[in-house]
């Protein structure tokens, strides 16, 4: 049912497993791998990871990795960033002043403290889409996915966003330009709701 | 809104869930692979599996677990019982744990929770704190280590506020006195703690109904709320007790 091979980029950030875990149970065609020339070579791509935004992007650099990943994007072929994933594609982040790859207009700061809630936001929450994607396609709006996370990006461009959420203040949950989807939350950790989203990717 | 989560708690003894009351007489309720994939398709939120095998050889048997249970259930779950360092933590995170929970080797040695959110991130740290009533201390309650078995000299807020310091993204407040009883959560000392943390904090022991959860949310303001015997012998269903707490608004995830 997939199209061919997804490419998981491993860059020592956070736990690969529960992405492997997923993917094997959808049926996937995939690999997991830390090198440029490999994952240049998928038809598929997932950036995923939990974790500090520095520390991931000097993993990247130092595997060549950050330009793996822009050359990818510039084929066309498709992009699902998730969690510290979705962070690295905007231009920065104010978690220790990072310098991210770019591929999107905007930023990623952190939640502020006048929202009056904990942060780390973690646990399951409501992601309102507010256009049409295929990521989306056969979730019902509103479905919950699971998030834990400190730093949100925040978009230049309104048209990236593909879904909400509310924490506090309403932030990107979901973005989306070209070829490149991205999801804050944890799709692989979203019980039957985020293996449809996984799905959905692989299938497109 | 973030939603309130129920977390279903196994502790697991040499492969096996057990239950027991006020931390004694364990008796034998199932298969926690088994049991978890229930309690996952009927919308449990997160799990929990204590370890409390007591021999470090048969530890083995506890990180199989975990590794079939990661192969099966697609929300998170942590792991704790007899995680003393971060090899410990980095082998069940390995197995497909999201998070680890340390609780008497925190006391006494609190770097592990440093060190530990250092090297996986603080979401990942759970601090698990055993408190009983006591007047005598500080804020009116003290930590207790090795299952209950031993005093410390820890208020447990003050271990509560340094363990946020030292690194842990979350905190599970069991009371002692509430545990086993299925009288309702204490929710004065979970509100104590909730209250004066910056992260999440789990209510644990003493859940006999689903009000007992609506009490927790709402008076002792708890992030989510730890079920055991509730759910075990099959008195609730993790989608009735959702349904009882979303009738009276309180915001959980309905699982279609």
């Amino acid at each position: 049912m997939n199209n061919g091979s997804t490419g998981v980029v491993d860059y020592k950030a956070g736990n690969l497993k529960s992405v492997e875990t997923a993917l094997r149970h959808l049926g996937a065609s995939f690999y997991i791998s830390g090198d440029p020339d490999k994952i240049f070579k998928a038809d598929r791509l997932i950036i995923p990871g939990v974790g500090e935004a520095r520390t991931a992007m000097e993993n990247l650099k130092q595997a060549g990795l950050d330009t793996a990943i822009i050359d990818f994007y510039n084929t066309g072929k498709p992009v699902l960033g998730i969690c510290i994933g979705i962070q690295l594609l905007f231009e920065s982040s104010t978690e220790r002043n990072t310098r991210c790859l770019g591929l999107l207009k905007g930023t990623v700061v952190r939640f502020p403290e006048t929202i009056g809630l904990k942060v780390p936001h973690m646990g399951w929450n409501q992601v309102m889409p507010v256009k049409k994607n295929y990521l989306f396609s056969g979730i019902p709006a509103g479905s919950s996915f699971y998030f834990v996370h400190s730093y949100y990006p925040k978009p230049a461009v309104s048209d990236y966003v593909l879904a909400e959420t509310e924490y506090g203040i309403k932030f990107a949950s979901a973005v989306g330009c070209n070829n490149i989807t991205a999801v804050q939350f944890h799709p692989e950790k979203s019980g039957k709701a985020g293996l449809k989203l996984i799905s959905n990717f692989l299938n497109f | 809104m973030l939603e309130k989560r129920i977390i279903v708690c196994l502790d697991v003894k040499e492969g096996r869930t057990t239950k027991g009351i006020k931390f004694k007489e364990n008796k034998d309720v199932g298969d926690p692979v088994k049991m978890a994939e229930t309690y996952y398709k009927d919308g449990v939120d997160e799990l929990v599996f204590y370890d409390i095998t007591a021999s470090a050889e048969k530890r083995k048997i506890m990180i199989d677990v975990v590794r079939r249970v990661a192969e099966r259930i697609f929300i998170p779950f942590s792991v704790g019982g007899g995680i003393a360092d971060t090899d410990d933590m980095r082998e069940v995170l390995l197995a497909g744990a999201e998070k680890v929970s340390v609780n008497s080797q925190a006391v006494k040695n609190p770097s592990v929770i440093e060190e530990g959110a250092s090297l996986f991130g603080r979401q990942c740290i759970v601090l698990g704190l055993d408190a009983a009533r006591d007047p005598g201390m500080k804020n009116g309650y003290r930590v207790f280590i090795n299952g209950g078995r031993t005093k410390t000299d820890l208020d447990a807020l003050e271990w509560a506020e340094r363990a946020e310091v030292l690194g842990a993204g979350e905190i599970v407040v069991n009371s002692m006195d509430a545990d086993g009883t299925q009288d309702g959560y204490e929710n004065n000392l979970t509100r104590l703690i909730s209250t004066n943390v910056g992260i999440p904090v789990v209510a644990s022991g003493g859940a006999g109904r689903p009000e007992h959860l609506y009490d927790v949310f709402t008076r002792g303001k708890a992030d989510a709320a730890l079920i055991a015997s509730m759910v075990h012998y099959n008195r609730y269903r993790i989608s009735d007790i959702k349904k009882y707490l979303k009738d009276r608004g309180v915001c959980v995830r309905i699982v279609s």
